[in-house]
């Protein structure tokens, strides 16, 4: 579930009130987002795509709200993790993230070869 | 994805298109979260012949070969359109990998298509309900824009429900926009529902998450409370045997299988799959986590809106469906199409109702100036006196008695009965008092439609007696050949049950008319032999 909007990174361009299918941010003129419905969040992890400040931090627990420490948070690197492996944004030239989902069908094969 | 299909496939052919979104087109719905494999065979005889003999055969007499034959080949001439907006992987050989694509860069790239080829997208503006002309014929849709706090109004010559399936909110990954709301406003036009009773395909998940992706767990390992190994088959029968497990107490897993240089790659074939591992400190290659099984209802079951022509067309003219939306029987019979046959259907439903669409609103014109009556009852406008009624709680029930394991993956008659009682009063409940206004409309409706199909689906289940495919009646074990026959159900107040080419089934129940309490449900027979 939704943690964090971290302050000091978000831009206020309200890219997550647009993406959240949820519908879980509400724009505020002047300022940062607001996780106005918290509970609503579908833990898919899309808002933070969609972020290009890295400024949002997605909980594991779908089933309720975890208390995060912003600092903790920010220091693990996971910010803007998601992002850059999916080679999204500015990372979409970068050949270290390029897709490989193609691969899938391989992975498949290859598990039930292993049976 | 069905949705963005169909409008691409409408404003290719000239339309004026409106695409409605509850959500965000490119992250709404379980494809931008997942990785659709589409099915996706060169146009070989031999090859094409081959596929459909493989599905066929666990089909379960359910499935329709011309229709298998229709989607692998819009399939193949689709998706490569998509060439400048989606970058398509090629693999080691250098040929390009057309239908293995990524959920969220698959997304990105139909909504620019469509916004390319000029349809108008209206995102966070979720349908409410349909309207229709004196004639019977579907003349557009109205809705809420949650963001805007308006209302929004799409008179159409043709409209295309690609609302999704429904998974009662089990948490399934992104899942939480389908909640059968375009079953519940084709029910109201009058349309029935097919193979409602293939709703029952659950799949592993880490128990606090809701990441279902299912390649990791080709190399599982189970355990049980005492962290010893459990023997759990790898293919039919898998998840009912979690289940039973999951049902005396906790299972753990690990993925220490996963050969190291696919651990490497998983980052970048599936992002998100480590997301709620590395966020718990978890090595899920060491470490045996908890799991749980997340159910997927008709997402990944196979019922859906009854189609009646090639273009996807129901019983209504003009009211098209697509995508899980659709009932997917025609192409995957009894077992589960997965993230493959179901992509491909996704893919060639949109398009074949969105060209339908078009060339009907050629033909007719959007007739806006004639009347059009909106015609939502459940959640917009109670039978009797509003009350308090909280969506929350009839959604909490209604899903409790859809996704429990032992309800739904282990069906009984008794069993489905008892779950039916409960499942008519609260529709009886929704019906007479739950109305929203504006935007509290939405959580409303959704209320009303997972109450709907839920019954929907345990009463076909009901009158399905026997063991067919996904659907397993444990008081019913065998297959029945007079059975192998697709089952209509229709009805908002009372449900009926149809097989195609038998008598209707008419299950005695409480009386539409009837208040909550009647007790009346509890009469409800079988299909006799």
């Amino acid at each position: 579930m939704i943690a964090l909007l971290v302050k000091d990174r978000c831009t206020k361009c309200n890219a997550c009130v647009a993406a959240c299918p949820t519908n879980v941010f509400e724009a505020v003129p002047g300022e940062v987002p607001r996780i106005a419905r918290q509970t609503d969040c579908q833990t898919c992890y899309m808002c933070e795509l969609y972020c290009p400040a890295d400024a949002l931090f997605v909980a594991s627990d779908c089933d309720r709200p975890e208390a995060v420490n912003e600092a903790d948070v920010v220091a693990s690197g996971l910010l803007g993790q998601f992002r850059r492996d999916h080679g999204w944004g500015e990372w979409a030239a970068d050949p270290r993230y390029k897709n490989q989902h193609w691969y899938m069908g391989e992975v498949f094969r290859r598990a039930r070869s292993s049976e | 994805m069905a949705a963005a299909w169909a409008a691409i496939g409408a404003a290719r052919d000239g339309a004026s298109v409106v695409l409605v979104d509850k959500g965000y087109v490119g992250t709404s719905g379980v494809t931008a979260t997942a990785g659709p494999g589409h099915w996706f065979v060169p146009p070989d005889a031999h090859k094409r012949a081959a596929a459909i003999a493989e599905r066929q055969a666990i089909a379960f007499g359910l499935g329709d070969p011309r229709w298998m034959a229709r989607i692998l080949d819009e399939t193949w001439q689709q998706l490569p359109t998509l060439e400048g907006h989606y970058e398509f992987g090629r693999n080691e050989a250098g040929v390009t990998m057309y239908g293995a694509v990524r959920g969220p860069e698959y997304m990105r790239a139909l909504r620019r298509v469509a916004e390319s080829l000029g349809v108008r997208i209206l995102d966070h503006s979720p349908a409410l309900e349909l309207l229709l002309h004196t004639d019977g014929a579907v003349a557009g849709a109205r809705g809420v824009r949650r963001q805007l706090h308006q209302e929004w109004i799409a008179r159409a010559a043709g409209v295309v429900l690609a609302t999704g399936g429904c998974a009662f909110f089990s948490r399934l990954l992104g899942s939480q926009t389908n909640t059968g709301d375009g079953y519940l406003m084709a029910a109201e036009a009058g349309v029935a529902l097919s193979g409602m009773e293939f709703s029952s395909q659950y799949i592993v998940a880490p128990a606090f998450s809701t990441m279902a992706r299912g390649m990791s767990y080709a190399f599982a390992t189970y355990y049980g409370p005492d962290f010893q190994p459990i023997d759990i088959p790898r293919l039919a029968g898998g998840n009912r045997a979690i289940a039973r497990h999951l049902m005396q107490g906790p299972v753990y897993c690990d993925l220490g299988r996963m050969p190291e240089d696919i651990r490497l790659r998983l980052p970048y074939i599936s992002p998100n799959v480590m997301l709620p591992f590395v966020r718990r400190g978890i090595d899920p290659f060491r470490d045996k986590f908890p799991i749980t099984l997340l159910a997927e209802g008709t997402v990944r079951g196979m019922g859906g809106i009854q189609i009646s022509d090639d273009d996807c067309q129901t019983s209504v003219e003009g009211l098209y469906a697509a995508g899980d939306a659709a009932s997917r029987e025609l192409v995957t019979g009894a077992t589960s199409g997965g993230g493959s046959v179901n992509s491909a259907w996704a893919l060639s439903s949109g398009v074949w109702s969105g060209r339908a669409a078009a060339r009907r609103a050629r033909a007719e014109g959007t007739r806006a100036d004639r009347p059009a009556a909106p015609i939502g009852l459940a959640g917009l406008r109670p039978r009797r006196a509003a009350v308090d009624l909280d969506p929350g709680a009839v959604i909490a029930a209604a899903r409790g008695e859809a996704t429990d394991y032992d309800k739904n993956l282990f069906r009984t008659g008794p069993k489905l009965m008892r779950s039916l009682e409960l499942l008519d009063d609260l529709w009886r409940s929704v019906r007479d008092h739950l109305g929203g206004r504006g935007v509290g409309a939405v959580r409303a409706r959704e209320a009303a439609a997972i109450v709907a199909t839920a019954r929907w689906s345990y009463t076909a289940a009901l009158h399905r007696q026997e063991t067919r495919g996904q659907h397993q009646r444990q008081d019913a074990p065998q297959l029945r050949p007079e059975l192998e026959r697709r089952q209509t159900i229709f009805g908002l107040d009372r449900v009926w049950s149809d097989f195609e080419g038998r008598g209707r089934e008419v299950p005695e129940q409480a009386d539409s008319d009837r208040g909550s309490g009647s007790g009346a449900a509890s009469a409800r027979p079988g299909v006799s032999a």
